[in-house]
Protein backbone atom coordinates (compact mmCIF):
# COMPACT_ATOMS: atom_id res chain seq x y z
CA UNK A 1 0.00 0.00 0.00
CA UNK A 2 1.27 3.57 -0.74
CA UNK A 3 2.47 5.92 1.82
CA UNK A 4 0.11 8.70 0.04
CA UNK A 5 -3.04 5.88 -0.03
CA UNK A 6 -2.29 5.68 4.12
CA UNK A 7 -1.72 9.13 4.29
CA UNK A 8 -4.88 9.94 2.79
CA UNK A 9 -7.02 7.50 4.39
CA UNK A 10 -6.51 8.55 8.04
CA UNK A 11 -6.71 12.66 6.63
CA UNK A 12 -10.41 11.33 5.83
CA UNK A 13 -10.87 9.59 9.50
CA UNK A 14 -8.99 12.76 11.40
CA UNK A 15 -11.65 14.71 9.46
CA UNK A 16 -14.23 13.16 10.46
CA UNK A 17 -13.70 12.47 13.44
CA UNK A 18 -15.82 14.83 15.97
CA UNK A 19 -16.33 14.86 19.73
CA UNK A 20 -13.01 12.85 20.50
CA UNK A 21 -11.44 9.68 20.22
CA UNK A 22 -14.47 7.16 19.94
CA UNK A 23 -16.58 8.93 17.46
CA UNK A 24 -13.23 8.03 15.22
CA UNK A 25 -13.95 3.96 16.03
CA UNK A 26 -16.84 3.11 13.28
CA UNK A 27 -14.77 5.66 10.75
CA UNK A 28 -11.70 3.55 11.47
CA UNK A 29 -13.77 0.12 11.52
CA UNK A 30 -15.43 1.20 8.20
CA UNK A 31 -12.16 2.38 6.70
CA UNK A 32 -10.08 -0.62 7.84
CA UNK A 33 -12.08 -3.46 8.57
CA UNK A 34 -14.03 -3.25 5.33
CA UNK A 35 -10.93 -2.21 3.73
CA UNK A 36 -9.23 -5.19 4.13
CA UNK A 37 -6.27 -4.01 5.91
CA UNK A 38 -7.10 -5.85 9.31
CA UNK A 39 -9.15 -8.64 9.81
CA UNK A 40 -11.75 -7.94 12.28
CA UNK A 41 -10.44 -9.87 15.31
CA UNK A 42 -7.24 -7.98 14.53
CA UNK A 43 -9.08 -4.61 14.65
CA UNK A 44 -10.26 -5.53 18.27
CA UNK A 45 -6.83 -6.48 19.28
CA UNK A 46 -5.63 -2.74 18.04
CA UNK A 47 -8.42 -1.00 19.92
CA UNK A 48 -7.71 -3.18 23.27
CA UNK A 49 -4.02 -2.21 22.72
CA UNK A 50 -4.91 1.25 22.02
CA UNK A 51 -6.72 1.96 24.69
CA UNK A 52 -4.53 0.68 27.34
CA UNK A 53 -1.49 2.14 25.92
CA UNK A 54 -0.13 5.99 26.38
CA UNK A 55 -1.38 8.11 23.95
CA UNK A 56 -5.04 9.38 22.15
CA UNK A 57 -6.75 5.88 21.06
CA UNK A 58 -7.03 7.17 17.51
CA UNK A 59 -3.36 8.03 17.46
CA UNK A 60 -2.76 4.54 18.77
CA UNK A 61 -4.91 2.82 16.36
CA UNK A 62 -3.71 4.96 13.70
CA UNK A 63 0.11 4.02 14.63
CA UNK A 64 -0.86 0.53 14.39
CA UNK A 65 -2.81 0.13 11.26
CA UNK A 66 -0.05 1.94 9.37
CA UNK A 67 2.63 -0.39 10.76
CA UNK A 68 0.75 -3.63 9.41
CA UNK A 69 -0.01 -1.46 6.36
CA UNK A 70 3.67 -0.47 5.75
CA UNK A 71 6.08 -0.77 8.93
CA UNK A 72 8.00 2.29 9.88
CA UNK A 73 7.18 5.21 7.22
CA UNK A 74 3.21 3.56 7.85
CA UNK A 75 3.69 4.75 10.75
CA UNK A 76 4.30 7.96 10.27
CA UNK A 77 2.22 8.47 7.21
CA UNK A 78 -0.65 7.59 9.32
CA UNK A 79 -0.51 9.61 12.05
CA UNK A 80 0.79 12.47 10.06
CA UNK A 81 -2.21 11.92 7.76
CA UNK A 82 -4.40 11.84 11.54
CA UNK A 83 -3.69 15.24 12.75
CA UNK A 84 -3.41 16.98 9.32
CA UNK A 85 -7.21 17.78 9.73
CA UNK A 86 -6.56 19.10 13.27
CA UNK A 87 -3.60 21.24 13.08
CA UNK A 88 -5.06 22.81 9.87
CA UNK A 89 -9.01 23.87 11.23
CA UNK A 90 -6.97 25.11 14.30
CA UNK A 91 -4.29 26.76 13.42
CA UNK A 92 -7.03 28.83 11.18
CA UNK A 93 -9.32 28.97 14.76
CA UNK A 94 -6.73 29.75 16.69
CA UNK A 95 -5.82 32.94 14.13
CA UNK A 96 -9.52 34.15 14.24
CA UNK A 97 -9.22 33.83 18.36
CA UNK A 98 -6.37 36.08 18.08
CA UNK A 99 -7.74 38.89 16.27
CA UNK A 100 -11.39 38.17 17.72
CA UNK A 101 -11.37 36.75 21.30
CA UNK A 102 -12.52 40.29 22.89
CA UNK A 103 -15.23 40.87 20.78
CA UNK A 104 -18.60 40.92 22.55
CA UNK A 105 -20.44 37.92 20.32
CA UNK A 106 -16.96 35.80 20.78
CA UNK A 107 -17.21 36.71 24.58
CA UNK A 108 -21.17 35.68 25.08
CA UNK A 109 -20.33 32.39 22.92
CA UNK A 110 -18.18 31.41 24.99
CA UNK A 111 -19.51 32.63 28.10
CA UNK A 112 -22.02 29.70 27.54
CA UNK A 113 -19.62 27.27 25.90
CA UNK A 114 -17.15 27.42 28.98
CA UNK A 115 -19.66 25.98 31.91
CA UNK A 116 -21.12 23.80 29.73
CA UNK A 117 -17.37 22.68 28.71
CA UNK A 118 -17.19 21.99 32.45
CA UNK A 119 -20.08 20.11 32.69
CA UNK A 120 -18.50 17.75 29.92
CA UNK A 121 -15.46 17.24 32.11
CA UNK A 122 -17.40 16.61 34.91
CA UNK A 123 -19.17 13.91 32.88
CA UNK A 124 -16.07 12.33 31.81
CA UNK A 125 -14.72 12.14 35.34
CA UNK A 126 -17.85 10.53 36.24
CA UNK A 127 -17.30 7.75 33.90
CA UNK A 128 -13.88 6.87 34.97
CA UNK A 129 -15.08 7.11 38.31
CA UNK A 130 -18.15 4.75 37.66
CA UNK A 131 -15.91 2.21 35.86
CA UNK A 132 -12.97 2.12 38.51
CA UNK A 133 -14.33 2.97 42.22
CA UNK A 134 -17.63 2.14 41.84
CA UNK A 135 -19.22 -0.48 39.39
CA UNK A 136 -22.24 1.53 38.51
CA UNK A 137 -23.64 -1.42 36.28
CA UNK A 138 -24.58 -3.18 39.66
CA UNK A 139 -25.61 -0.17 41.69
CA UNK A 140 -28.25 -0.57 43.83
CA UNK A 141 -27.10 -4.36 44.09
CA UNK A 142 -24.21 -5.79 45.99
CA UNK A 143 -20.91 -5.26 44.76
CA UNK A 144 -21.10 -1.51 43.04
CA UNK A 145 -18.20 -0.21 44.85
CA UNK A 146 -14.99 -2.12 45.19
CA UNK A 147 -13.59 -1.73 48.39
CA UNK A 148 -10.01 -1.98 47.44
CA UNK A 149 -10.26 0.45 44.77
CA UNK A 150 -12.45 2.62 47.07
CA UNK A 151 -9.43 2.95 49.70
CA UNK A 152 -6.82 3.49 46.67
CA UNK A 153 -8.89 6.44 45.58
CA UNK A 154 -9.39 8.09 49.04
CA UNK A 155 -5.62 7.77 49.89
CA UNK A 156 -4.58 9.25 47.01
CA UNK A 157 -7.26 11.41 47.06
CA UNK A 158 -5.70 13.23 50.50
CA UNK A 159 -2.48 12.76 49.53
CA UNK A 160 -2.94 15.22 46.18
CA UNK A 161 -5.03 17.23 48.54
CA UNK A 162 -2.17 17.61 51.14
CA UNK A 163 0.88 17.42 48.92
CA UNK A 164 -0.69 18.83 45.24
CA UNK A 165 2.17 16.58 44.10
CA UNK A 166 2.70 16.81 40.01
CA UNK A 167 -0.11 14.42 38.51
CA UNK A 168 2.09 12.25 36.63
CA UNK A 169 3.49 10.84 39.85
CA UNK A 170 -0.04 9.85 40.74
CA UNK A 171 -0.72 7.88 37.51
CA UNK A 172 2.25 5.93 38.11
CA UNK A 173 1.43 5.20 41.68
CA UNK A 174 -2.28 3.94 40.85
CA UNK A 175 -0.61 1.50 37.84
CA UNK A 176 2.25 0.42 40.74
CA UNK A 177 -0.49 -0.68 43.65
CA UNK A 178 -2.75 -1.88 41.14
CA UNK A 179 -0.67 -4.48 40.26
CA UNK A 180 -0.29 -5.12 43.85
CA UNK A 181 -3.82 -4.72 45.05
CA UNK A 182 -5.85 -6.18 42.27
CA UNK B 1 12.88 30.07 19.91
CA UNK B 2 13.75 27.02 19.47
CA UNK B 3 14.59 26.51 22.99
CA UNK B 4 10.89 27.26 23.94
CA UNK B 5 10.02 24.88 20.94
CA UNK B 6 11.67 21.90 22.37
CA UNK B 7 10.35 22.54 25.45
CA UNK B 8 6.73 22.81 24.24
CA UNK B 9 7.74 19.37 22.46
CA UNK B 10 8.79 18.10 25.92
CA UNK B 11 5.94 19.34 27.68
CA UNK B 12 3.26 17.54 25.27
CA UNK B 13 5.65 14.42 25.07
CA UNK B 14 4.98 13.90 28.99
CA UNK B 15 1.65 14.29 28.37
CA UNK B 16 1.04 12.18 25.72
CA UNK B 17 3.37 9.28 27.38
CA UNK B 18 1.05 9.52 30.86
CA UNK B 19 -2.11 10.43 28.82
CA UNK B 20 -3.52 6.37 29.20
CA UNK B 21 -7.33 5.36 28.42
CA UNK B 22 -8.37 8.55 26.59
CA UNK B 23 -8.23 12.53 25.68
CA UNK B 24 -9.35 14.23 29.18
CA UNK B 25 -6.88 12.18 31.36
CA UNK B 26 -4.53 14.81 29.56
CA UNK B 27 -6.62 17.53 31.70
CA UNK B 28 -5.00 17.73 34.87
CA UNK B 29 -1.56 17.30 33.65
CA UNK B 30 -2.11 20.32 31.16
CA UNK B 31 -3.60 22.41 33.62
CA UNK B 32 -0.31 21.85 36.07
CA UNK B 33 2.00 22.47 33.42
CA UNK B 34 0.46 25.61 31.71
CA UNK B 35 -1.91 27.30 34.17
CA UNK B 36 -0.25 26.59 37.81
CA UNK B 37 3.18 26.12 37.25
CA UNK B 38 3.93 28.80 34.38
CA UNK B 39 0.79 31.15 33.39
CA UNK B 40 0.89 30.21 30.21
CA UNK B 41 -2.84 30.22 29.87
CA UNK B 42 -5.70 30.89 32.11
CA UNK B 43 -8.07 28.96 33.42
CA UNK B 44 -10.81 30.17 30.95
CA UNK B 45 -8.10 29.86 27.94
CA UNK B 46 -7.78 26.19 28.76
CA UNK B 47 -11.49 26.04 28.78
CA UNK B 48 -12.23 27.75 25.41
CA UNK B 49 -9.57 25.98 23.88
CA UNK B 50 -10.81 22.29 25.22
CA UNK B 51 -14.49 23.16 24.24
CA UNK B 52 -12.97 24.44 20.88
CA UNK B 53 -11.47 20.94 20.74
CA UNK B 54 -14.33 19.05 21.28
CA UNK B 55 -16.46 20.83 18.98
CA UNK B 56 -13.85 20.83 15.72
CA UNK B 57 -12.76 17.83 13.71
CA UNK B 58 -9.89 15.66 14.58
CA UNK B 59 -8.77 13.73 17.74
CA UNK B 60 -9.35 16.37 20.99
CA UNK B 61 -6.00 15.66 22.91
CA UNK B 62 -4.05 16.82 19.43
CA UNK B 63 -6.40 19.67 18.68
CA UNK B 64 -5.73 20.78 22.46
CA UNK B 65 -1.96 20.79 21.76
CA UNK B 66 -2.51 22.59 18.52
CA UNK B 67 -4.55 25.69 20.09
CA UNK B 68 -1.71 25.78 23.40
CA UNK B 69 1.42 25.29 20.75
CA UNK B 70 -0.16 27.93 18.58
CA UNK B 71 -0.83 30.46 21.53
CA UNK B 72 2.35 30.15 22.69
CA UNK B 73 4.99 30.35 19.21
CA UNK B 74 2.44 30.29 16.01
CA UNK B 75 2.25 27.53 13.52
CA UNK B 76 5.86 26.36 14.60
CA UNK B 77 4.41 26.06 18.08
CA UNK B 78 1.89 24.09 17.00
CA UNK B 79 3.61 21.52 15.11
CA UNK B 80 6.26 21.31 18.24
CA UNK B 81 3.26 20.53 20.22
CA UNK B 82 1.44 17.60 18.30
CA UNK B 83 4.63 15.70 17.65
CA UNK B 84 5.59 15.99 21.65
CA UNK B 85 1.77 14.53 21.81
CA UNK B 86 2.26 11.97 19.42
CA UNK B 87 5.37 11.25 19.86
CA UNK B 88 5.43 8.20 22.91
CA UNK B 89 2.39 6.45 20.65
CA UNK B 90 4.02 6.00 17.83
CA UNK B 91 7.46 4.43 19.58
CA UNK B 92 5.30 2.40 22.15
CA UNK B 93 2.83 1.26 19.46
CA UNK B 94 5.40 0.18 16.90
CA UNK B 95 7.50 -1.54 20.00
CA UNK B 96 3.82 -3.07 20.91
CA UNK B 97 3.51 -4.09 17.34
CA UNK B 98 6.61 -5.39 16.66
CA UNK B 99 6.89 -7.62 19.29
CA UNK B 100 3.68 -8.60 21.24
CA UNK B 101 0.33 -7.99 19.97
CA UNK B 102 -1.81 -9.41 23.01
CA UNK B 103 0.16 -7.16 25.36
CA UNK B 104 -3.14 -6.13 26.71
CA UNK B 105 -4.27 -9.57 27.92
CA UNK B 106 -1.23 -9.78 30.30
CA UNK B 107 -2.80 -10.20 33.68
CA UNK B 108 -0.24 -7.51 35.18
CA UNK B 109 -1.22 -4.66 32.51
CA UNK B 110 -4.97 -5.51 33.32
CA UNK B 111 -4.09 -5.06 36.51
CA UNK B 112 -1.71 -1.70 36.69
CA UNK B 113 -4.83 -0.32 34.14
CA UNK B 114 -7.30 -0.68 37.14
CA UNK B 115 -5.43 1.34 39.47
CA UNK B 116 -4.34 3.69 36.95
CA UNK B 117 -8.53 4.46 36.46
CA UNK B 118 -8.75 4.92 40.17
CA UNK B 119 -5.37 7.80 39.45
CA UNK B 120 -7.24 9.66 37.03
CA UNK B 121 -10.69 9.73 38.84
CA UNK B 122 -9.29 11.63 41.68
CA UNK B 123 -6.67 13.65 39.25
CA UNK B 124 -10.08 14.94 37.15
CA UNK B 125 -12.37 15.10 40.13
CA UNK B 126 -9.69 17.71 41.68
CA UNK B 127 -9.14 19.21 37.90
CA UNK B 128 -13.37 19.18 37.86
CA UNK B 129 -13.45 21.37 40.96
CA UNK B 130 -11.00 23.72 40.69
CA UNK B 131 -12.46 24.75 37.10
CA UNK B 132 -16.16 24.87 38.99
CA UNK B 133 -14.91 27.47 40.82
CA UNK B 134 -12.96 29.38 38.05
CA UNK B 135 -15.31 29.37 35.90
CA UNK B 136 -19.06 28.66 36.96
CA UNK B 137 -21.14 31.54 37.66
CA UNK B 138 -24.43 32.55 37.99
CA UNK B 139 -27.65 30.92 37.36
CA UNK B 140 -26.74 30.88 33.75
CA UNK B 141 -23.32 29.26 34.46
CA UNK B 142 -24.93 26.71 36.93
CA UNK B 143 -27.71 25.66 34.52
CA UNK B 144 -25.64 25.17 31.73
CA UNK B 145 -23.25 23.26 34.02
CA UNK B 146 -25.45 20.73 35.51
CA UNK B 147 -26.95 20.35 31.87
CA UNK B 148 -24.02 18.95 30.33
CA UNK B 149 -22.92 16.90 32.90
CA UNK B 150 -26.34 15.60 32.99
CA UNK B 151 -26.87 15.42 29.12
CA UNK B 152 -24.05 13.52 28.48
CA UNK B 153 -23.81 11.51 31.89
CA UNK B 154 -27.49 10.54 31.90
CA UNK B 155 -28.84 10.71 29.12
CA UNK B 156 -26.06 9.91 26.66
CA UNK B 157 -26.16 12.93 24.38
CA UNK B 158 -23.00 13.88 21.97
CA UNK B 159 -21.39 16.85 23.07
CA UNK B 160 -21.29 18.88 19.97
CA UNK B 161 -25.11 19.46 20.27
CA UNK B 162 -24.87 20.87 23.92
CA UNK B 163 -21.86 22.94 23.04
CA UNK B 164 -23.47 24.42 19.93
CA UNK B 165 -26.84 24.86 22.67
CA UNK B 166 -24.70 26.51 25.51
CA UNK B 167 -22.68 28.72 22.60
CA UNK B 168 -26.65 29.90 21.13
CA UNK B 169 -27.72 30.41 25.07
CA UNK B 170 -24.61 32.81 25.93
CA UNK B 171 -25.07 34.49 22.73
CA UNK B 172 -28.97 35.02 23.74
CA UNK B 173 -28.03 36.34 26.88
CA UNK B 174 -25.38 38.50 25.73
CA UNK B 175 -28.39 40.02 23.40
CA UNK B 176 -30.65 40.75 25.98
CA UNK B 177 -28.34 42.31 28.37
CA UNK B 178 -27.15 44.54 25.74
CA UNK B 179 -30.75 45.67 25.33
CA UNK B 180 -31.44 46.10 29.05
CA UNK B 181 -28.21 48.03 28.59
CA UNK B 182 -29.30 50.32 25.95
CA UNK B 183 -32.96 50.70 27.62
CA UNK B 184 -31.28 51.68 30.79
CA UNK B 185 -29.40 54.30 29.22
CA UNK B 186 -32.46 55.59 26.98
CA UNK B 187 -34.16 56.12 30.30
CA UNK B 188 -31.35 57.21 32.10
CA UNK B 189 -31.15 60.18 29.54
CA UNK B 190 -34.84 60.72 29.69
CA UNK B 191 -34.73 61.29 33.51
CA UNK B 192 -32.45 63.70 32.55
CA UNK B 193 -33.95 66.09 30.10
Amino acid sequence: MSLFTIFAAFFKIGLFTIGGGLAAIPLLREELVAGNWVSGAEFIDMLAVSQSTPGPIGINMATYAGFQAASFPGTLAATAGMVAPSLIIIILIARFMRNFSDHPLVQNVLGGVRPAAIGLIAAAAWFVLSNSVLLMEHFPGTGWFELPAVILGAVLALVYWKTKAYPVYYILAGGLIGIFLF
Amino acid sequence: MIRELLNLFIIFFKIGLFSIGGGYVMLPMLRREMVEDRDWLSDSELIDYYAIAQATPGIIAINTATFVGYKRRGVWGALASTAGMVGPSLIIITIIAMFFARFQDEEVVQKALRGIRVAVAVLLSFTVASLIKKAVHGLQGIVLFLGAFFGVALIGLSPIPILLTAAFIGLAAGALARRKHVDSENNGMGDAK
